[in-house]
């Protein structure tokens, strides 16, 4: 639905081709297609601003590693320094040195409090808590009877009281239950409320000085726009904030606003929530999110794959040959090795930007494979000169793979293909490995 | 006069945060060059404008400038009005065809205010003297069907129910026989919020269409997409999404009395091409309000900036 930001960045790339460092105006250009990606992603635009100054410094100038093409260096550059925003270590949720952990839960209205506040009591319970849940909401029709449900559903003991109107005495009369059953954690789940709605930011503070908590976390729907900030910022000043938890990850919003927030109040991401079920909650990850938020699918994983697992020497060599138009049987072979090594075809087109552009099943994983054992089944010297492949020959490799003697000779037609692509293949016209690629999908590893 | 003077309220912060935005970039001078429409830009896209509707109405305004030379800031602002109302597409109302049912199906991702938005719907066509029916087709959340339950005390309308896990496209059959046996003019029916990118969730929602469609083949049908203004750029997708899932009429906007500008609503109006219908402006059973285009343009355009001292 949306172009990456990856696939913007090779389109700029691709006219600095053979060029070792990164130029001025290339990296301007690329850093508006950053701006632009953050923005869609609904980073808040100040924290773009600041963001893409830093990157720039950081580009400036930068060696492109060999492996990588300088689209893919400055996506590497803007990926750690998002990481590096978002925290590079996990957080822990609080724990009380008194034995009973106090957390409060609050944030705009329908952002999943309640849904969140089941799913950590059953997270914390799974890890050998003992929580209590209690519902403050005196506002949502039914919201106590939602976390009733949910409480039941996992077997927490909870307090609701849908006729009190006060949401301090049953903070409090909750509070009380829960010590009297020896509950460890209290989790207190408040009614959503507007920041520029004063009487319920005061009904906050009062439940908040009532309740005394260790954590107090607030609950940010991952698609929210760009008021995150500002509803952050007045949250922290108002009542404090210790953390936060991101919702509705499992939607395609790219969560921008954890970016933002981060950045602005400087407090950690504890949790995120994934589902719509109780067990959908995940720690947080900030590689993982930092990917989300450039929207590129997992195209950095497929660049650390590629620096980590691609056999240079192997890769060059196989060059080497395609050039010098001695590139046999047991060079394919190793390209197909090369590709089960990065994930296999599938998942490597998969987590390629523009990778819909091949027509379907033009190379599958079955495919592959089946292509692999082939060349498997022939002689050292049959695989040097394919030419020896008689019929009988043929015949017997296919049987030799469990495969049929049309597969072998449609790899065999490949192989010419690709034979006579590279006739016209010389160390000047590289246009035509483009050609090469395509036959074979996007990415081959040389 | 009540319901602009609501609207005019409930966008006040919105109103605000663009005048002194305005007043801030040009009020001094009063006149734009290059550089403050950079900074208007920037003005709209914290207010949720996608860049591409941003760019939409910049790229007006300079095409005015280029044209006339006129950089004075009452000029610029009658440009850029004039760029949202057409941003907006043209204004609609949801009328009720007395001589048949009319099924409104309320659709969107979690926590947009679907449920609040069909207890105050059926407030209003219960006031307009309406014979209505809800059905809780959200069998899904805990308590939902509790939370309607409510509304339906407060609003007087009939409530059509199941027992929660049940399945909805049952529901929202019983809903259809319930009010054509009642001869109801009006069924809303509220569904499990869902997001929009979750194909199972999704197939359920156009399983509940083919319903409608067949149950009550001769009603007039209308698909409201409940959008909540604090949302960024998502809602396009939702739109796109849910668009396909069940052919959207148009929009509701709501908590657009909250924390955000809501430039997300001209956005999804523009770019999506669908209508905004009504406004959430409260938690009031009567601030659901139709969605009034000039305030809510005036609400992003100051009509006058304080100037005069340059």
């Amino acid at each position: 639905m949306f172009s990456s930001l990856s696939d913007k960045l090779t389109d700029i790339t691709r006219r600095m081709k053979g060029q070792g460092r990164i130029r001025e105006k290339d990296l301007k250009d690329m850093m508006r297609e950053i701006r632009l990606a953050l923005l869609e992603a609904d980073v808040n635009y100040q924290v773009v601003k600041e963001f893409t100054q830093d990157v720039s410094e950081k580009a400036k100038g930068a060696e492109v590693l060999e492996s990588l093409t300088p689209g893919n260096q400055i996506v590497k550059i803007v990926h750690e320094s998002l990481i590096d925003i978002l925290g590079g270590e996990q957080e822990k949720l609080a724990v009380s040195p008194s034995g009973f952990t106090k957390i409060i839960l609050y944030g705009l209205q329908g952002v999943g409090k309640t849904t969140t506040a089941g799913k950590l009591a059953k997270h914390l319970k799974e890890n050998g808590k003992k929580p209590f849940l209690v519902s403050v909401d005196v506002h949502r029709p039914a919201a106590q009877d939602q976390l009733a449900v949910l409480a039941e559903s996992i077997e927490v003991p909870y307090y609701i009281d849908p006729t009190n109107p006060s949401a301090i005495d049953i903070a409090k009369k909750g509070e009380e239950r829960a010590r009297y059953l020896m509950a460890d954690t209290l989790i207190v789940d408040t009614a959503g409320r507007m920041t520029i709605d004063q009487d319920m930011m005061d009904e906050l503070k009062a439940v908040n000085d009532q309740v005394q908590p260790d954590e107090r976390l607030l609950i940010v729907d991952a698609m929210i726009g760009q008021e995150a900030v500002n509803i952050a910022l007045e949250f922290n000043q108002q009542i404090g904030i210790d953390g936060f938890i991101m919702t509705k990850l499992d939607g395609d919003a790219r969560g921008g606003a954890a970016l933002s927030i981060r950045k602005i109040t400087g407090k950690p991401i504890k949790m995120i929530a994934t589902g719509e079920k109780l067990e959908d909650f995940e720690p947080f990850y900030p590689d993982r999110m930092a990917s989300r938020i450039l929207g590129m699918g997992d195209v950095l994983t497929l660049i650390e794959k590629a620096e980590q697992q691609m056999d240079e020497k192997l890769a060059q060599k196989s060059l080497e040959r395609l050039k010098r138009n001695q590139f046999t049987l047991d060079d394919l072979l190793d390209q197909f090795l090369q590709i089960d090594k990065m994930g296999g075809m599938e998942k490597m087109l998969s987590m390629m930007p523009g990778a819909a552009r091949l027509p379907d099943g033009a190379m599958d994983e079955a495919v592959i494979n089946r292509y692999v054992a082939i060349i498997r089944s022939m002689t050292p010297r049959e695989r040097n000169s394919y030419k020896l492949l008689n019929a009988s020959r043929r015949k017997r490799i296919a049987q030799g793979s469990g495969t049929t003697v049309q597969e072998v000779n449609q790899l065999i037609r490949q192989y010419e293909q690709m034979q006579s692509l590279m006739k016209q293949f010389s160390g000047k016209n590289m246009g035509n490995i483009g050609k090469l690629k395509r036959l074979f999908g996007n990415k081959l590893p040389f | 006069m009540a319901m602009f003077a609501k609207f005019k309220s409930g966008l006040q912060k919105t109103r605000d945060f663009f005048t002194q935005g305005f007043t801030k970039i040009a009020g001094n001078l009063g006149r734009f060059d290059e550089d403050m429409l950079e900074e208007l830009s920037m003005l709209m896209i914290q207010a949720d404008v996608s860049v591409s509707s941003t760019e939409f109405i910049i790229g007006r305004v300079k095409d005015h400038i280029k044209a006339t030379g006129d950089t004075r800031v009452e000029a610029v602002l009658e440009v850029i009005r004039q760029a949202m109302s057409d941003a907006l597409g043209p204004t609609c109302h949801l009328d009720i065809d007395p001589n048949v049912l009319n099924v409104i199906l309320m659709v969107g991702v979690n926590g947009t205010g679907k449920t609040t938005t069909t207890g105050k719907l059926a407030w209003a066509y219960k006031q307009q003297g309406y014979k209505v029916v809800m059905a809780a087709a959200d069998t899904f959340r805990a308590a939902a069907i509790d939370q309607l339950e409510v509304w339906a005390e407060r609003s007087e309308a009939d409530l059509i129910k199941g027992e929660q896990g049940s399945d909805p496209a049952s529901v929202v059959f019983n809903a259809i026989q319930a009010a054509k046996s009642r001869s109801a003019q009006v069924l809303i029916v509220d569904t499990a919020g869902r997001l929009h990118n979750k194909k199972n969730l999704m197939d359920e929602l156009a399983k509940i269409r083919r319903i409608i469609g067949r149950e009550a083949g001769d009603a007039k049908v209308t698909s409201l997409l409940v959008i909540d203004a604090t949302t960024g750029q998502n809602a396009l997708f939702q739109a796109q999404a849910f668009n396909e899932v069940t052919d959207l009429d148009g929009l509701v906007i709501t908590k657009l009395d909250g924390n955000a500008k809501g430039g997300i609503a001209l956005t999804v109006a523009r770019e999506a091409q669908l209508p905004i219908y009504f406004a959430g402006l409260g938690e009031q059973i009567d601030d659901l309000q139709e969605f009034d285009r000039e305030s809510y343009i005036n609400s992003l355009i100051p009509e006058e900036i304080s100037q005069g001292k340059a």
